[in-house]
């Protein structure tokens, strides 16, 4: 029998990178300065503590200097990015009052179907706005509130005032601080007290106008003993200049709450994806991630679990799959600050022609936390000879009775597996693809079907034509 | 006389690059095969005997065209086919099934998602799932394998029997002509060679065929053996009927290795 390599044409995004007329109202000129930032406070009309935040913010972010470590970002030139851009849509209830252009793009993303299989809410972000969002009717009687950040700044001031930037501060680093000077949209949700959301709140985001950079901002807070699901997928049309994606997500779990938080990021292949997450958990509480990194060109994302109160619990579910031209740079943190905390974080990476995934984490167990528990299992799979697949793993541990663990491994998809597929009558490509797909199954069946079937179908893209 | 279903003629393998002009080398050419006959009919059922080593399972790799191996010399046919330049998946597809001494563990792929995708390939019609899902249900119960199974990865913490009897439902549901199995019965306990046996019998008839390679002839009690052709050192030294076994039985290779001398 032939023996044919792994190897892969450039892929066929069509369907993601679909371009609309730049449809834009508003733009400020480009590069950062501070009567940019004005400019963009008073269009927004941010009282005046968030001025001040975001001019605070700016300082920080001229002091800043860009990570020494990871992937390179010297192509990145802040001056050449329209960071702020608006869609002249108004936000829409209906999801009949969205324009058609836009609810075209959304809708060969699959949108309104995920909306229709019983989807709680959507939000969605066309550009820097949230044009559609919707809430059912029951949730706001519990006393849910789930709309965009613009939306929550006006009407709930006073909590957004307390969590914002709290858990992820602009000093943490250039990018946090770029954020906490220009951020625009995003969403917002809150849980009330023993409140349980059955349904998963859904958001999507999208990139748009050529050259802008999207700097959303996601806060949810959990009150004691509530849950939520909340989803957040992303995927942008493919333009020749660089584009930047500095998000932030502060989430709040409080004591006994528990929230799960999924994304499949699929940017287009010029983004740099350079992404904040981090989640606090009180006594009791659980944080659940599942994160899937797909698109960019580069990303830098390691969502990080700080377990504040006894007993806190984080597990961590993430795949990253790097293909021809991408350096994608993900992981996954964890603060044990109290005793009997425990984390379980399990990932997978993929790369082929050429792209480079690496695998990072970060745990660390402070004194306090006694007892604490960590397991950390990272599998790596290359899928040729010439991409590129590490695992940096960082442990700090002063805690008594810690017990952590490490197990990672690197591999190729096995002959032998291939051959008792192919004498089952399935092609050498589609045995393959099969095995890629049983690779990422772990992390396939914590997604919501319409993700599964979402990442099942960015799995085929990524393999079209990929093998021999 | 029956049919012709495969017919493999002076037939040679080696190792897949250890050809000595391709690799440029000093290196030895490892020939495993070194010309082998053999010929069988619809509805019958074949075995292969001989000692670990003489070549049995590689020439059930080589008919199913595993890439270890090359075809320097001979041909293989299948319903008067050469088929020894196919790919593995068409060999499958035209009806060669290798049911495998050591199954492989696939993680991620249950057993209902490998056997509906290879059912869809192998009769290249759209699986009607309701009545695939029943088939499949009664199946594992003639097989004694918990409904629980399908959902489970492919071998994926099976014990040697479970991958075994994995096997022979992946027979049973496909349903090819000529089923090669290599060592099914080996590893398992009296009443898993039992069911084995049970479902092998269940799956012959007079349309299909049998290649089997066994050390232990229990599992072949419930069928009509046709011939027996025993391989010492990657040739076929001897043939004959049911009464080859027995003697082979008692009285081991031994006497067949004082022959080749």
């Amino acid at each position: 029998m032939e023996k044919k390599k792994t190897y892969v044409e450039d892929i066929e995004r069509t369907l993601y990178d679909i371009r609309n007329e730049d449809r834009s109202s508003y733009k400020v000129e480009q590069g950062l300065t501070e009567q940019i930032i004005r400019d963009i406070a008073a269009k927004k009309h941010d009282p005046q503590w968030m001025l001040d935040f975001r001019l605070g913010s700016l300082q920080e972010y001229y002091r800043q200097s860009l990570p020494e470590w990871g992937p390179d970002l010297s192509e990145l030139n802040m001056d050449q990015i329209v960071t702020y851009v608006q869609p002249d849509a108004k936000m829409a209830g209906r999801w009949e009052d969205v324009p058609e252009d836009i609810k075209d793009t959304f809708d060969r993303l699959g949108i309104p179907e995920a909306e229709q299989t019983s989807l709680a809410g959507v939000g969605a972000q066309y550009d820097s706005e949230v044009v559609y969002h919707s809430i059912q009717e029951d949730l706001v009687k519990q006393g849910v509130i789930y709309t965009d950040m613009e939306t929550a700044l006006r009407e709930h001031e006073a909590i957004v005032r307390e969590h914002f930037m709290q858990l992820v501060p602009p000093k943490d680093h250039k990018f946090a601080a770029l954020h906490g000077a220009v951020w625009s949209g995003g969403s917002f949700v809150y849980v009330p007290e023993g409140v349980k959301v059955e349904i998963p709140l859904q958001s999507y985001f999208r990139l748009n106008a050529a050259g802008a950079g999207q700097f959303e901002h996601t806060l949810i807070i959990l009150e004691k003993n509530s849950s939520l699901h909340f989803i957040e997928g992303c995927s942008a049309p493919k333009y020749n200049v660089t584009n930047l994606h500095a998000g932030c997500v502060e989430l709040f779990v409080g004591e006994g709450a528990r929230l799960r938080y999924s994304t499949i990021e699929n940017w287009s292949r010029n983004m740099m994806n350079l992404n904040t997450k981090r989640a606090i958990v009180e006594k009791n509480g659980i944080i659940e991630w599942v994160s899937g990194s797909f698109g960019s060109h580069v990303s830098m994302l390691y969502p990080c679990s700080v377990l504040h109160g006894e007993n806190a619990r984080c597990e961590f579910t993430g795949v990253t799959f790097a293909s021809k031209g991408q350096n994608l740079d993900t992981g996954a943190s964890v603060i044990h600050a109290a005793p009997y905390t425990s984390a379980n974080i399990s990932t997978r990476t993929i790369s082929k022609s050429g792209g480079q995934a690496t695998y990072r984490s970060a745990v660390k167990v402070t004194e306090k936390a006694h007892h604490a528990k960590c397991s950390v299992n990272c599998e790596s799979l290359m899928l040729d000879d010439i991409s590129r697949s590490d695992t940096l793993p960082a442990m700090d541990i002063q805690g008594d009775e810690a017990d952590i663990g490490h197990e990672a491994t690197i591999g190729r998809i096995s002959d032998e597996a291939v051959f008792y597929l192919m004498s089952r009558g399935i092609s050498e490509d589609e045995a393959k693809a099969m095995i890629v797909r049983g690779f990422v199954e772990p992390i396939a069946k914590e997604l919501p079907l319409e993700y599964a079937v979402e990442m099942n179908n960015l799995v085929n893209i990524e393999l079209e034509g990929a093998m021999g | 006389m029956s049919t012709n279903l495969l017919a493999i003629k002076n037939l040679h393998a080696i190792v897949a690059g250890s050809n000595a002009q391709e690799n440029n080398s000093q290196q030895e050419v490892k020939e495993i095969l070194h010309g082998i006959d053999l010929n069988i009919g619809q509805g019958e059922v074949h075995v292969i005997l001989g000692p670990n080593g003489s070549g049995k399972s590689t020439l059930m790799n080589v008919i199913m065209g595993h890439p270890s191996y090359e075809v320097t010399e001979g041909s293989i046919e299948l319903e008067g086919e050469d088929i020894k330049e196919l790919p593995v998946y068409q060999r499958s597809r035209k009806g060669i099934f290798l049911s495998f001494q050591n199954p492989e563990e696939i993680p991620g792929i249950t057993v209902e998602n490998l056997l509906r995708t290879a059912k869809q390939a192998v009769t290249g019609k759209p699986v009607k799932l309701m009545k695939f899902r029943k088939e499949l249900e009664n199946t594992m119960t003639e097989l004694q394998i918990d409904k629980s199974y399908g959902q489970r990865y492919v071998n994926v913490g099976f014990s040697g029997g479970e991958k075994k009897r994995n096997e022979i439902l992946q027979l049973l549901m496909l349903q090819p002509k000529l089923a090669l199995l290599d060592e099914t019965d080996s590893g398992l306990d009296v009443d898993a060679v039992q069911i084995v046996s049970q479902g092998i019998q269940k799956f012959h008839n007079e349309n299909n065929a049998c290649l089997i390679i066994t050390h232990n002839t229990r599992i072949l009690e419930q069928l009509q053996v046709d011939k027996v052709h025993v391989l010492l050192q990657g040739k076929i030294v001897a043939e004959g009927g049911q009464e080859l076994i027995d003697k082979i039985n008692s009285q081991g290779f031994g006497f067949l290795q004082n022959e080749q001398e």
